[in-house]
């Protein structure tokens, strides 16, 4: 099975039912995706497909072969994408286990929604962060836009 | 440097300076031989530029600053906000510190606790004082060593920017150019601490030093730990916490690629080995594979039944009807003041309220994981090495001695980064279940929960009831206040040491304490424990008794037509404190300004971890029933503070916390086990429900109180109370949302 993940192409021999989360954590340890709840819940383990954000825990492995997947480690060489600037210029994470998934969410509604309203917001940051710190990345949004 | 403490004093020692540099290890002496035992120095350097794991404080000669922190960090920002009590005494440019999580040696214990562990909302509390002398003791030394250098008194030097100057001649010397020089000095005996208005750090919001590994996806907290050879462990345990394994269907599990091995792990071995008192871990079973998918693939198939246990038809109908029988029993006066009796029978009314909250789940993002490599040696002992996402490091690895029989020089303890904690990683239940694992199949293995198991077994926020007897006096102020709390202990598993003459502290916390001046008071408790483990939960006991008696409050203020601040304020008259967070929250939260048509404003206020909160909720209730959160007015005296960025983040937090427990937290029991399993049925707050939020922190001089917790108790009977304004219904049994008898 063969996909590209942040720019470079892989192979990998594993089971096709592999959800893509544990093939990029547990094959190629890209563990800045996160596992949350596996039922596509929380949206701790979100990445781009072909530019689409998606909830990687359920996503089998097989339904990439073939498409560009950019996780949290892609987004940048060095944090330098404006997503990510502007979550540090708003100092959002706490516990930041769920940062990657938010950020990466935050990157896809971007894309589509360059300037989007707190009710565009509160539509597509659907991600749980269970240290609250949604306020900031309600503003952390808004000032990439800005 | 000495500073006497209790039994135990505390010195100042240099540590290596092999690879140059200055470096500062605070260290115990007179410690007691338990806690000099419990631990041992970690073989693992965190970073080969910091020359002795023991050292709290590196300076190299580059200039760069490295601060070991003795906390998990778990989201309340101790890697920044102990940091910054160093870099304040040392006059450190922030821009050249790091921090990072201390191993767990016998340097990282707590001098007066013997001991490590985050909880309690206590880190900058019980570090601050250590912390400063750390700093201004390397600061010393690096102004000895330039003032050696130039040959002048230190007393001409000033410290600021990790620069030294001299201010009549000019000279200037960095941190980067003393540090090998000052690595050679003694370590000063008196460093003089700064006064507050010398501070340039502290009580600034300055960026957290954590959030670009965590904005990077390079933050690597336990579940990321990867060890060469490592295995995947994935487990299921007894639903209903007391039955038995009795059927599992190997075959189908091992012709699972991958699978290696089951791992069977009875709760015998650890009643065997005295630790099931303390640890209540349940009968389960593990499947060993390479990857955790496989494992988890090998674990459906295994189909693991469980029976026994007499919880047959335990629900929450059952608990209730338990808690009110147990009401009935006398319990335990743990207050009295004045004589209750007589003055409710005086009293020209009287208002009888019970009140219940169900038990709650953690649910950290991060699930319950650990990565444990038990290493054989028949001829040096066997060892144990644990990464593992906790909170509880001493009482971890005191739980592994007595499991393993083993010498705590032979732990290797290092903690990770935590994806969240709120007290369930304080339990020691998932290192000792990495670590039976790993000793099965030799090799290292990091074991994850599923989400279904982690909310399923978890250690719960107890749920327990509070029956209130109130006498008013003919203007509707109390005279009489007479409270009976029925709740399951916490203490006797975990803490036994906290139980005061038979009862739990926990249990009453934010009841017994009440800072209301009413003459006759009668706080008691019953302890009734059911088959469903208990333990620590952000805010512990004041997450129910501060939404019992605030709540209550309001009924008072209700039943004799009294404004909420106005009954508080005559009852706070002796708490000055208390009296101007009133103020300020009843100014801010527009209190004597209407709300908006359709909205309605709640009010609280609740000490805990030694600071004072008040909240004011501003809802709004739809024709359907539907609650909305519009506003939360946050005020808090915490006493003297180091990152206000910090604390308004965690105050956020926490009545996050608190607002989504009142609406919809709580698990509900079928045949004594756990029906939810994910966040589709146990929901958490999402972006799009999160009200606005204004916070105060009062300025205060007082020592620093806790900050992770103190927001939770609050905004359950605030928004409890908003409702109530809104509705007519007073809210008596939590979640909101589907009450405990749902």
């Amino acid at each position: 099975m063969k996909f590209t993940v942040n720019g470079t192409e892989r192979e990998l021999d594993i089971a096709e039912d592999t959800p893509l989360l544990w093939a990029l954590r547990d094959t190629l340890a890209l563990t800045g995706t996160k596992f949350g709840c596996g039922i596509a819940q929380c949206g701790a383990c979100s990445v781009l497909v072909d530019g689409q954000l998606v909830r990687s825990c359920s996503v089998p492995i097989a339904s990439v072969a073939n498409r560009s997947v950019v996780t949290i480690e892609g987004l940048s060489e060095d944090t330098s994408h404006p997503v990510q600037q502007a979550w540090l210029e708003e100092d959002v994470p706490q516990c930041g286990y769920c940062q990657s998934g938010q950020v990466m969410a935050a990157v896809a509604l971007l894309e589509s929604t360059p300037n989007p309203s707190d009710e565009q917001i509160d539509e597509a940051m659907t991600n749980i962060c269970r240290c609250g710190s949604y306020s900031r990345i309600r503003k952390a949004i808004h000032r990439v836009a800005s | 440097m000495t500073i006497q403490s209790k039994s135990r004093r505390l010195f100042l020692r240099k540590s290596g300076i092999a690879l140059g540099g200055l470096s500062l290890s605070l260290g115990l002496v007179n410690c007691s031989p338990s806690a000099q035992d419990s631990v041992q120095a970690a073989p693992m350097p965190m970073d080969a530029n910091v020359s002795d794991v023991s050292a709290w404080l590196h300076i190299d000669s580059a200039g760069l600053i490295t601060i070991r922190i003795p906390s998990s960090e778990m989201g309340q920002g101790v890697l920044t906000s102990l940091a910054m009590i160093v870099a304040e005494e040392l006059d450190a440019d922030w821009n050249d510190v790091r921090s990072e999580t201390a191993p767990m040696t016998a340097t990282f214990l707590h001098p007066e606790q013997g001991a490590r562990g985050t909880g309690g909302s206590s880190s900058v509390r019980k570090w601050w004082p250590y912390l400063a002398v750390a700093g201004a003791s390397a600061k010393a030394m690096l102004m000895s060593a330039a003032a050696q250098h130039w040959g002048v008194p230190s007393n001409e030097l000033t410290a600021t920017n990790s620069v030294v100057s001299h201010a009549s001649s000019g000279r200037t010397l960095s941190y980067a150019q003393l540090a090998d020089a000052a690595g050679k000095l003694e370590v000063p005996q008196n460093p003089i601490l700064k006064n507050p208005e010398q501070y340039t750090l502290i009580a600034k919001p300055l960026k957290r030093l954590d959030s670009k590994a965590k904005v990077n996806g390079s933050a690597q907290f336990g579940i990321d730990v990867q060890v060469p050879s490592m295995l995947y462990a994935t487990i299921a345990a007894s639903p209903n916490f007391v039955g038995a394994l009795t059927y599992t269907n190997d075959e189908a599990a091992k012709r699972v690629d991958g699978v290696e091995a089951i791992v069977r792990m009875p709760a015998s071995t650890y009643v065997e080995a005295g630790i099931q008192q303390i640890v209540a871990v349940p009968d389960a079973v593990a499947v060993v594979a390479t990857s955790y998918w496989q494992a988890k693939k090998g674990l459906d198939a295994l189909q693991p039944e469980f029976e026994g246990g007499s919880v047959e038809g335990f629900d929450n109908n059952a608990l209730l009807a338990g808690f009110m029988q147990a009401l009935d029993r006398e319990g335990v006066t743990v207050r009295e003041d004045g004589s209750v009796q007589p003055s409710l029978e005086g009293a020209s009314s009287v208002l009888e309220s019970t009140y219940s909250v169900p038990f709650l789940a953690h649910m950290s993002m991060e699930p319950i994981n650990c990565t444990a490599f038990y290493i054989h040696d028949a001829i040096a002992g066997d060892r144990l090495e644990i990464w593992a996402p906790t909170q509880g490091e001493s009482h971890t690895i005191s739980v592994l001695q007595k499991a393993f029989s083993m010498p705590a020089q032979n732990i290797t303890l290092h903690t990770t980064l935590l994806g969240g904690g709120f007290g369930r990683r304080y339990e020691a239940d998932f290192v000792l279940q990495a670590a039976v694992i790993s000793k099965a199949v030799s090799k290292p293995v990091k074991l994850i929960w599923s989400r279904e198991e982690d909310t399923r077994h978890d250690y719960y926020r107890p749920a327990s009831v509070s029956r209130f007897t109130v006498g008013l006096d003919a203007d509707g102020y109390p005279i009489a206040w007479q409270n009976h709390v029925a709740c399951p202990s916490v203490a006797q598993r975990n803490f036994s040491a906290a139980m005061v003459n038979g009862f739990d502290p926990f249990s009453i916390e934010g009841a017994i304490n009440i800072p209301y001046g009413i003459e006759h008071q009668k706080v008691s408790l019953v302890q009734h424990d059911t088959s469903i483990p208990v333990g620590s939960w952000r805010s512990v006991g004041s997450s129910h008794n501060g939404f019992y008696v605030e709540s209550m409050m309001d009924e008072i203020a209700v039943a004799g037509g009294i404004d909420p601040f106005v009954l508080r304020r005559k009852l706070l008259s002796a708490h000055p404190r208390f009296l101007r967070v009133l103020d300020i929250l009843e100014s801010e939260s527009e209190w004597k300004t209407p709300a908006a048509p359709g909205r309605f404003r709640g009010m609280a206020i609740h000490e805990s971890f030694m600071s004072i909160v008040g909240e004011v909720a501003e809802i709004s209730v739809d024709s359907n029933g539907a609650i909305r959160v519009h506003k939360m007015n946050c005020v808090i005296d915490c006493g003297k503070i180091v990152n206000p960025a910090i604390i308004n983040s965690q105050l956020e937090s926490a009545m996050i916390d608190g607002l989504t427990a009142a609406l919809r937290g709580g698990v509900r029991i079928e045949n004594g086990a756990i029906v939810q399993g994910n966040f589709d049925t146990y929901s958490l707050m999402r972006l799009a429900e999160v009200p606005e939020m204004q916070i105060h922190i009062v300025a205060s001089d007082v020592p620093a109180g806790g900050i992770g917790e103190p927001a939770v108790p609050p905004s359950m009977p605030a928004l409890a109370n908003a409702i109530s304004a809104a509705t007519g219904k007073r809210i008596r049994s939590l979640p909101i949302e589907f009450s405990l008898t749902a």
